[in-house]
């Protein structure tokens, strides 16, 4: 697999290690939060942390667009399909995650409502042109990455005047999550590996002003394991040398001024919402993205009426916590006994991009083992 | 042809019925393509002349969504699947059942083209279709063509294939590519076509099973990474072993296409279904012997060894199976949870 296979070279890895343990400063700690559940999801599959020292650290943030809707937003989507009886297309991730009385889109779809999975808006989109007497809504989520393509399904539809395509947009905002993060008390970070993909899109220039006003450095990564090696190399130098930029190691794919056109798309296409509410993160202002009012006839929340609704989440569950990175999916005694990827009470469990899913995947033992040590120190 | 396969012709109801209709059926489509001489006896049940010894039997449902794909289809993998479970108890198959449950509407012409690549596999292996049964159900009740076949075989003397068996210190042997199987239904789902040239790997695997255990009868563990891929295959293993397994990521053969399709689309070939490899387990002097005669096989060519088993643990241990990872790092290789693809055996 060529430029791929490149980025996960055994040797390169390990010279890469050694540079890490050399350069990293024994009497002090290091702890770099990897922004984006991408990150989490590399360093989990490749074991990356059994390459890095013990006093380099990974603190896995709020970037899995699945985690961090609240249950609030999910309900509100099974009450399209069910009540107003949509066809609601959904990426797949979606399927699986609880919401409240631990329903789902695909206990909903068991239970007879029309979900559809979809790998793109397109196929959304295909889906409303092959079925012209019933409304179809795609669930539209994620970063500034998904959003220009969701910017693009909304722009075809009105341009091939689909009247029975809607969006029921959820899409959200980096910059904004991370001051969030940045601002709460009791953070203890020193830089942050930033997001891969979404960066493409925004830009290497869009982190200058939270770096500067917050004093941590970037270092805008790739997803393979090299690219997370190199980038942990390139944050031990600049907490080291006192430095605090926006380092670019993703210059393969990120430019500074990152993907204009698709910038272009968003703008016309979306407004900022005043405030959205994220799951572990609470009310966060100008986070997300609403559809313009002049679109309003693809918008979802425009065409059908959703009733208000107290969602609540399951109450000992870590998630809110652990994505804003103050506690680890150990602290949760949810953890791997009633809360597994097969029967997930949080998001952080359901997405395979939420750490609680990459602790139990790829780190179960090890992880248990800590509980239980965790719970012999506390006795 | 003068017979029921005009062209447009579809299954009835009728064709169930068990009147002339249900006899020219049989006749015509799968007693023609199935011929041997004892499903030629026409009796209800199949008589056998088995010779002495343990005898195994085995049996599995196929209800795969498309019913034709790159590389094979549903009769074929009918035949190979049943056959490869009753190799993988360390058993030389005798004989096949077949039974189908048809959908009405389904086109004769794809039943008389499946039929034909069934007979055709069983015939190549070397196994008979010695009794069936056929049923047609309305419209909507199935999806096209369920086929369930049932094996039997003989395990030679001096075979004992079990996952106790399985040691501390052992290989562990991979027959070839992962993943093929589950890729080439992948790109052939709709709403996600994808061009590519991989096909299914549906094979039978018997005759290699057969060499393999000729040579060296010490082979501990046999098993088919279907469903669930390696991860649920050895997982599987390492609990009913009470050991645990280290893989190395690197030695594990996956072939560019498969390896490109599951990064664009976020799977794991150690999660994705195969119906034409084998795992083996055997003891670490034997791995070099037990490989030379896989790869002497062309369902074995790209065999190659990719882990060796650990030490015994206390059940219920979690995180049994392990891999180093292509960096160096290590990781627990875990079950799959949930099920995103469709139908896929």
């Amino acid at each position: 697999m060529k430029y791929v296979s490149e980025f996960r070279d055994p040797a390169l890895a390990q010279s890469l290690a050694k540079a890490i343990a050399r350069e990293a400063d024994p009497a002090r700690s290091y702890a770099f939060m990897e922004f984006c559940g991408g990150h989490t999801h590399a360093i989990f599959r490749y074991g990356v942390q059994d390459l890095v020292p013990s006093n380099v650290r990974f603190v896995h943030g709020p970037g899995c667009p699945v985690c961090v809707l609240p249950m609030r937003r999910l309900d509100d989507a099974l009450e399209l399909a069910e009540r107003h009886g949509v066809i609601l297309a959904t990426y797949g991730d979606m399927m699986r995650v609880p919401g409240s009385g631990r329903r789902s889109m695909l206990t909903a779809r068991g239970a007879g409502a029309d979900i559809r999975m979809v790998y793109s808006p397109l196929d959304a989109l295909a889906l409303a042109r092959d079925n012209p007497g019933r409304q179809v809504v795609f669930m539209g989520i994620g970063f500034e990455t998904t959003t220009p393509a969701t910017g693009m399904a909304i722009l075809t539809a009105r341009a091939q005047g689909l009247a029975n395509f809607s969006v029921f947009c959820n899409h959200v905002l980096t910059p904004p999550a991370m001051e969030h993060v940045l601002a709460a008390p009791g953070i203890a970070l020193d830089g942050f590996l930033g997001p891969s993909h979404v960066s493409t899109v925004i830009g290497a220039s869009a982190y200058r002003p939270l770096v500067a006003q917050y004093g941590r450095p970037m270092v805008i990564a790739g997803f393979e394991p090299l690219d997370v090696l190199q980038s942990v190399l390139m944050l031990i130098r600049q907490v080291n040398e006192g430095r605090c930029e926006v380092e670019n190691q993703y210059a393969r794919v990120v430019t500074d001024a990152g993907n204009t056109r698709a910038q272009d798309v968003i703008e016309e296409v979306f407004a900022l919402r005043e405030t959205f509410e994220w799951r572990g993160l609470g009310s966060v202002p100008r986070s997300a993205r609403a559809i313009r009012p002049e679109l309003a006839d693809f918008d979802a929340e425009a065409r059908f009426t959703i009733s208000e609704k107290q969602s609540r989440e399951v109450k000992s569950c870590e998630c809110p916590a652990i994505l804003r990175g103050v506690k680890s999916p150990k602290d949760c005694k949810l953890f791997g006994k009633a809360c597994t990827p097969e029967t997930p009470m949080g998001a952080c469990m359901v997405s395979s991009e939420g750490s609680c899913a990459a602790y139990y995947t790829y780190r179960r033992a090890e992880t248990l083992a800590a509980m239980g040590a965790q719970m012999e120190a506390a006795e | 042809m003068s017979g029921i396969l005009r062209p447009g012709a579809a299954v009835e109801m009728a064709h169930g019925g068990g009147g002339m209709a249900t006899t020219r059926l049989i006749r015509e489509i799968f007693a023609r393509h199935f011929a041997n001489p004892i499903l030629d006896q026409g009796h209800d049940a199949a008589r056998l002349n088995l010779p002495h010894g343990r005898m195994v039997m085995s049996t599995d449902a196929h209800v795969i969504s498309p019913l034709e794909f790159p590389g094979g289809d549903i009769g074929s993998l009918a035949v190979h699947g049943t056959i490869n479970d009753v190799a993988m108890g360390g058993a030389m198959p005798v004989a096949l059942s077949a039974a189908f449950i048809i959908e009405e509407g389904l086109p004769l012409e794809t039943l008389d083209r499946i039929a034909a690549s069934m007979g055709e596999a069983a015939r190549k292996a070397g196994v008979p279709i010695v009794t069936g049964d056929t049923k047609v159900v309305e419209r909507g009740a199935a999806d096209g063509l369920f086929i369930t076949t049932t094996g039997i075989g003989i395990i030679p003397e001096g075979v004992e294939i079990a996952p106790e068996r399985i040691a501390p210190g052992m290989a562990i042997l991979l027959s070839g590519t992962l993943g093929d199987h589950g890729v080439a239904i992948l790109s052939q789902r709709q709403g996600l076509a994808f061009g590519t040239t991989i096909e299914s790997d549906s094979a039978a695997l018997h005759r290699m099973v057969g060499d393999m255990l000729a040579a060296v009868p010490s082979i501990a563990c046999l098993r088919d990474p279907t469903r669930g891929g390696l991860s649920a295959t050895l997982n599987e293993l390492a609990e009913a072993a009470g050991v645990g397994m280290t893989l190395r990521e690197a030695a594990i053969p996956v072939r560019p296409e498969v390896a490109g399709a599951c990064e664009l689309l976020g799977l794991d070939p150690i999660h994705i279904a195969n119906e034409g490899k084998l795992v083996c387990i055997c003891p670490d002097d034997q791995a070099e012997a037990v490989l030379s005669i896989m790869r002497a096989h062309s369902e074995g060519r790209d065999a190659a060894r990719i882990g060796t088993v650990g030490a015994s643990v206390a059940p219920g241990t979690p995180g049994l199976l392990r891999m180093e990872t292509l960096i160096g790092g290590m990781r627990v290789v875990d079950w799959l949870a949930g099920e995103q693809l469709p139908r896929i055996c």
